[in-house]
């Protein structure tokens, strides 16, 4: 195979993504799972008027550098840069801490639009993307403000909303390893979305703290088939 | 003022409420201190949503795995049989009632069991994470929080102010001062804190409690 999914770097790996693009970004919360590099490349890059689609919407540069490990970055990095005009997600801010998020701050200035979506429903909605299907009835966010403005319907007594499909024009997603052709195994919960937002968009870029050659993972626990992926990045850790 | 039970002994009396071979899920905040509360001869396996089943306690410093966390970004210790899924795996588990017990934090609970716990007047950027695909989806709801807010309101209503996550799902609510049942006739304290009377709950109580014929002091 002449073309290669190799990239040498985040920063060549995300070079293309334009001013308007919608991104999943992988990961759950603040640790494990996300794709740090790729998202620090991305917040170099520059691009703008981005719809990030995420679990969580991230504490930003200045508090990860004060809470977290050595080296632990967030999608806020993307928030406090002016990149992002729309997030979609389940936690844009936590209630329980004091008003720390970048999202949070832009989006009382209306600087920034919010979708805010049950976790569940998400991961399903990005899984429908993925996988070709126009929607799905589910229980959750009935009678709250999550239905307002959505079709309901009675199944065997019970009320469901119907939810509609997610898909992204870039992932942006974490994984341990790779093989050459784009085979991705994941590490305890750093799977969390990663391997459901691999599904869901045109181009899909993984970081990786190790690459491997093909052939090596046993096909038995191979989590995302190659197929899913275009780019390939390795960043030993 | 009167003694209130403190965050450990509520999350101790909650996990009084788990069963042997059990599969729970613990939610954010107070919740998660059960995952170090569980009774000796007990085995509980601990789903969390970011997908992993079996996980055991909270980490030590030593101990930490930042690829190996709970839900609440809080790294936990691996236990033999333990496995891993991803995010949409770990709420097909939560929405088609494959967890039997998950304790939540609450603002609200109404007298109908109907749970207000993500959102708060001034923060409309506060999301509900996985907490509506919980209250929905497993088989036996435990709310533990603090009895009234700050300044001394009560969060037991009869009907939630803040914005709901979803209704009649509570079951059992555990308070700093008082356990209650919630039934199809309201809510029954079953236990109180020790030095507390009747009518003392009452008073901070929001909506109509009614004494079990068995009340006693809160059990641990």
């Amino acid at each position: 195979m002449s073309v290669t999914k190799i990239f040498s770097d985040c920063d060549e790996a995300v070079a293309d993504i334009f001013d308007g693009a919608t991104i999943m970004v992988g990961g759950f919360g603040s640790y494990g799972g996300l794709p740090i590099n790729l998202i620090v490349a991305l917040s170099g890059q520059g691009a703008k008027d981005l719809t990030i689609i995420a679990n969580m919407a991230g504490v930003g540069y200045e508090l990860s550098h004060r809470i977290k490990p050595e080296g632990y970055q967030d999608t806020g990095v993307l928030f406090e840069n002016g990149q992002v005009r729309n997030f979609i997600g389940s936690m844009p801010a936590l209630g329980g801490m004091p008003p720390t998020s970048p999202l949070e701050r832009l989006f009382n200035e209306g600087r920034v639009e919010i979708e805010t979506v049950p976790q569940g429903t998400l991961a399903e909605r990005i899984r429908c993307g993925g996988g070709g299907l126009g929607g799905f009835y589910t229980p959750v966010g009935a009678g709250t403000i999550v239905e307002e403005g959505k079709e309901t319907k009675a199944i065997d007594g019970r009320e469901y909303i119907l939810e509609l499909p997610l898909t992204a024009d870039f992932a942006l997603i974490k994984a341990h390893k790779a093989d050459s052709l784009g085979n991705l195994v994941y590490r305890q919960t750093a799977r969390c979305f990663n391997p459901v937002m691999a599904t869901a968009a045109k181009v899909t870029i993984v970081e990786v703290d190790e690459l491997v050659p093909a052939g090596q993972f046993d096909p038995e626990v191979v989590v995302t088939p190659h197929l899913y992926v275009n780019r390939i990045v390795e960043v030993p850790r | 003022m009167k003694e209130r039970l403190d965050e450990q002994t509520i999350a101790l009396r909650a996990a009084r409420e788990f069963i042997d071979g059990a599969v729970v899920n613990l939610g954010y905040g107070m919740p998660g201190l059960c995952a170090n509360l569980i009774p000796g001869d007990m085995t509980v396996f601990f789903q969390s949503e970011n997908g992993m089943l079996g996980y055991g306690s909270l980490a030590t410093d030593e101990e930490k795995d930042y690829e190996l966390i709970n839900a609440s970004d809080q790294p936990v210790t691996p236990l033999p049989g333990m496995c891993f899924f991803d995010s949409a795996a770990a709420f097909d588990m939560i929405r088609g009632g494959h967890i039997d017990i998950v304790v939540l934090g609450a603002y609200q609970v109404s007298e109908k069991g109907d749970l207000a716990n993500w959102g708060r007047p001034g923060r409309p950027a506060t999301g509900m994470g996985g907490g509506m695909d919980l209250a929905v989806g497993a088989k036996k709801i435990i709310v533990t929080m603090l009895h009234t807010t700050k300044n001394g309101e009560p969060r037991i209503v009869r009907e939630c102010t803040y914005p709901l996550t979803a209704r009649r799902c509570v079951s059992l609510i555990i308070t700093d001062l008082a356990v209650m049942e919630v039934t199809a006739d309201g809510l029954i304290l079953k236990e109180i804190a020790p030095g507390w009377t009747v009518a003392e709950v009452q008073e901070l109580t929001a909506a109509d409690i009614k004494p079990a014929a068995d009340l006693k002091e809160i059990e641990l």
